[in-house]
């Protein structure tokens, strides 16, 4: 007896709408498991998670702080994902735009420059990912260099280069030898929506980048070709669709809308430069992206969930001692069952007997 | 198990297989309305009907890949339930496929390999392999990779591989549409023979001549229904047309004192290395065409057609604008919208995946070739209204059944998609169309009305340039015949003059000088 999996004849509609919720809830069962094997009590653990943030007003306006870049990347991804093309450096396109946005911040620092700071600010930050993230993209289309990989290894040396910058050129005179720039000038920084609150103006940008990715791919030419050239590639050259160009196109998109979350985190949120300014959100996006089944409404509800994890594992951090890798873990076991739930939408387990030559009436 | 007494082991005595009220629902659409057929053992049963009246759906679900709604199945007089084709092949079940599923960079016995459920050895299944095709007289060697194969041997591929499985019962869904007619009758030596070995076969073509050749019992369906079973030797083409359709034929009929006006699509001296490791090279391809003008390719598939359809649209651009004309415009380094938009119009060979996105909606898969000049994309914004419009127009003037207004492409029969497709281009009344295999898989009455539309196209002053493997089409429409062989085309003959004999040389690579002209008849 073996257990194959099996091709279905036809494509399954129920499944490809409820597979984000299947995964989600053998995610939640896989964690209960692990909660228990740490000797945590998994339903205070799952409470803690899942409910507790959701009770008070100040963590929900951090949900929505958290979600605002998670939404931001991931549309972007979303895009480049429809096309087939695979940016994973997401993260890193994050940080050189808070790189290229502070740069503003810290050299018109102490000077009486006016309110054009930030509206810059967040230009050059967007045009500097978009520029990092066409690095892998003409590897790409120019040389045939797997932009998987290529994208990823760019992370690594756009973190290196955040350190030295807040190490070296640009660390504080006065931040007792912390690495960090001095805090942005009122000028520089995203506007909050509530005073005294954490809302920033941040989260209606992420809100007008979700209507603007639902028009594009809904109703543009363009949005057509990227979900054309993604999806059945040769009759995408037949219509005339241009696939190089289209790579290039959404990295370019998807590097733009890293770059811009990340000098909005940095002028928001955290309101100077420092290594760690991201808790992994060019990464984590790619989980909305997937759960969000690469649509731009969902994308923007699968935000609101894992920020809800980032949220609910500091308060499980506090509360329980349950340390805060676990929402890694968490993301990742996400990940996992998305991807595993999608493959059932067009195949489905089978218990076979090759040994038997008839296999009859069994149902 | 749910089992009904079973009456009679025998399997003389009680069909092979039965269905009964079988019934298969797409929403509160009816692809199969309660057909009841009996396939008995050492019979050929045609399976005939109009592109869309149910034929594949009802194989498929014979063979497990699609669950019927409503009926049963009976497998020697017992119900069975199928989860899929593997329980299927285990009962005896075996099918050939209209499109192959096949790795080129494979070998064969390896394919074979890939598509048996059994946990033999690959040595024992080798031989085996070769025992069975030689057995048959289907000549396979099992380690040649495929892409060195013709479209026939590949599908002697696929057979051999169903009867290693030694199946009591073998359905074949088209199977001659992409065959050459010797090797059409080489597939029907290996069918009579089954036959004599007691197998059951059910035969799904759109070619009736040959199912009254060759079946002793033909099932027609029409609108999901069955109309009739009978015998097919008694009838006449046309009466089996009639019944399938519910009505007479149109026949195609050319205007006369069509015209031909000026040059509108020019080929010179083109010569393109091929893009795909196993591709043909195209060799010093020259030809003009007029408008009003109809000229066909003949040749079995594989000798450059497909990269001579590349090389015209555009999807493959040459360095050299000189290469192709269009409309007096040098296009060979334009684009493929480029050249729509100088009223060049294309259908590919391949329905899905090639000529439509399967996924998509058909709206959406107007919209593929629409957006270069209909008016249906404004300022980078898609004018859904338009795209809508296309396919309704597309859909009257072309009677494509389907079950709703804008389905996914996937979901239409063959002969439906390619009507649309071919409806598509037709209402952008383009200058120049290149069309391949235009009749491929579309039943008689449909086959009618596109021949009719490419005729009219030309009437109206298009240049019409056709490849098809279908000569008997190719002198129904044409006005001159060229022949591609190994990435060469031969000078155009006048279909008038154009002989089988002529052709069959030119298409086995000889020339027509006159002495290899006698040799050959003689042969
Ligand atoms: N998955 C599906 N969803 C909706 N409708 C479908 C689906 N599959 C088939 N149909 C519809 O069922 C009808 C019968 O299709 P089928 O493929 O059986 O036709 P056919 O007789 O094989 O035609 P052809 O000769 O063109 O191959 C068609 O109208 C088709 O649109
Ligand atoms: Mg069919």
């Amino acid at each position: 007896m073996q257990l194959v999996l099996e091709k279905r004849a036809e494509r399954s509609g129920t499944i490809a709408l409820v597979s984000p919720l299947i995964a989600i809830g053998l995610t939640v069962v896989t964690m209960v498991i692990l909660f228990a094997i740490l000797g945590k009590n998994p339903l205070l653990a799952l409470h803690a998670y899942f409910i507790a943030p959701l009770t008070d007003g100040y963590s929900l306006q951090e949900i929505a702080v958290k979600a605002t870049p998670l939404v931001m990347i991931a549309i972007g991804l979303s895009l480049c994902y429809l096309a087939n093309a695979w940016n994973i450096g997401a993260e890193g396109q994050f940080l050189i735009g808070a790189v290229a946005g502070s740069w503003i911040a810290v050299k018109t620092q102490g000077t009486d420059a006016g309110a054009w700071v930030l509206p810059a600010m967040l230009v050059l930050a967007a045009a500097a990912g978009a520029l990092y993230a066409l690095i892998p993209a003409i590897c790409k289309v120019k040389f045939g260099a797997s932009e998987i990989l290529t994208s990823l290894m760019l992370v690594y040396v756009a973190d290196l280069f955040l350190d030295y910058l807040v190490r070296g050129p640009w660390r504080d005179p006065n931040g007792f030898n912390f690495p960090t720039t001095a805090e942005f000038d009122p000028v520089a920084t995203v506007p909050l929506l509530i005073e005294g609150g954490r809302l920033h103006l941040g989260s209606i940008i992420a809100l007008l980048v979700v209507a603007a990715a639902a028009i594009l791919l809904g109703r543009t030419i363009k949005g057509f070709e990227i979900r054309v050239v993604g999806a059945a590639p040769r009759a995408a050259r037949f219509g005339g669709f241009n696939a190089n160009q289209l790579i290039i196109l959404t990295f370019a998109i998807s590097g733009a809308l890293a770059g811009l979350a990340g000098i909005i985190e940095v002028a928001g949120p955290v309101g100077h430069l420092q290594p760690g300014i991201s808790p992994g959100y060019g990464f984590t996006a790619i989980i909305v992206a997937f759960l969000g089944r690469l649509n731009p409404l969902g994308i923007l509800i699968a935000g609101l969930f894992l920020a809800l994890t980032f949220i609910g594992g500091e308060q499980a951090q506090i509360a329980m001692k349950i340390p805060l890798d676990v929402t890694k873990v968490f993301q990742g076991i996400l990940l996992f069952y998305v991807l595993a739930c999608d493959s059932l939408i067009l195949y489905r387990f089978k218990l076979s007997f090759p040994n038997r030559q008839v296999a009859s009436g069994t149902h | 198990m749910l089992d009904s007494t079973p009456d009679g082991l025998n399997s003389g005595e009680s069909p092979l297989l039965r269905t009964i009220g079988l019934t298969k629902r797409y929403g509160d659409f009816l692809a199969n309305d309660s057909i009841d057929i009996d396939i008995w053992p050492g019979e050929i049963h045609a399976l005939l009907g109009e592109n869309g009246a149910g034929k594949s759906t009802l194989v498929k679900a014979i063979y497990g890949l699609i669950q019927p709604s409503a009926g049963e199945i009976r497998w020697q007089g017992r119900r069975i339930l199928l989860s899929g084709p593997s329980e299927a092949r285990g009962l005896g079940i075996g099918m050939v496929f209209q499109h192959f599923s096949l790795f080129d960079n494979l070998t064969v016995a390896e394919n074979v390999a890939l598509g048996l459920d059994g946990r033999e050895s690959f040595k024992d299944m080798s031989a085996r392999l070769e025992q069975v095709s030689e057995a048959y007289g289907l000549p396979l060697d099992p380690k040649r990779e495929v892409w060195q194969l013709s479209v026939g041997e590949r599908q002697r591929i696929e057979i051999v591989r169903a009867l290693m499985q030694d199946p009591k019962f073998l359905i074949l869904d088209e199977p001659t549409a992409v065959l050459t007619p010797k090797e059409a009758d080489q597939l029907f030596v290996v069918l009579e023979r089954l036959k004599a070995e007691g197998r059951a076969i059910l035969y799904i073509s759109h070619k009736l001549e040959e199912v009254k050749r060759l079946c002793d019992t033909a099932t027609i369906l029409r609108g999901g229904r069955k109309v009739e079973t009978c015998n097919p030797r008694r009838e006449t083409a046309a009466s089996l047309a009639r019944m399938m359709v519910g009505g007479e034929i149109k026949e195609v009929k050319a205007a006369s004192g069509r015209t031909t006006t000026v040059p509108r699509l020019v080929v010179n001296d083109l010569s393109l290395a091929p893009s795909e490791p196993h591709g043909v090279r195209l060799e010093h391809i020259s030809f003009e065409l007029k408008g009003g003008e109809i000229l066909g390719i003949a040749g079995v598939a594989g000798n450059g057609q497909e990269e001579l359809f590349a090389a015209l649209s555009g999807e493959r651009s040459s360095k050299d604008p000189g290469t192709v004309v269009i409309e007096g415009i040098a296009a060979g380094h334009l684009s493929i919208t480029q050249r729509r938009r100088l009223g060049a119009a294309f259908v590919p060979e391949e329905r899905l995946g090639h000529g439509t996105a399967p996924r998509m909606k058909l709206s959406e898969n107007a919209l593929l070739t629409g957006h270069a000049a209909s008016g249906m994309v404004h300022r980078g914004f898609i004018n859904t209204a338009a795209t809508l419009k296309t396919v309704d127009r597309a859909t009257e003037t072309f009677d494509v059944r389907k079950a709703k207004r804008d389905p996914e492409a996937a979901s239409l029969s063959g002969g439906n998609l390619q009507k649309f497709i071919v409806g598509r281009e037709i209402l952008r009344n383009p200058a120049v169309l290149v069309v391949s295999q235009p009749t491929w898989g579309v039943d008689a009455g449909a086959a009618a009305v596109i021949r009719q539309a490419l005729l009219d196209l030309a009437t109206a002053g298009a240049a019409v340039l056709v490849t098809s493997q279908d000569l008997d089409e190719l002198a129904e429409i044409t006005d001159r015949i060229a022949v591609m062989f190994h990435g060469k085309l031969s000078a155009p003959l006048a279909t008038r003059e154009a002989t089988r004999e002529n052709l069959g040389l030119l298409m086995g690579g000889s020339s027509l000088e006159p002495k290899e002209v006698a040799h050959a008849i003689g042969a």
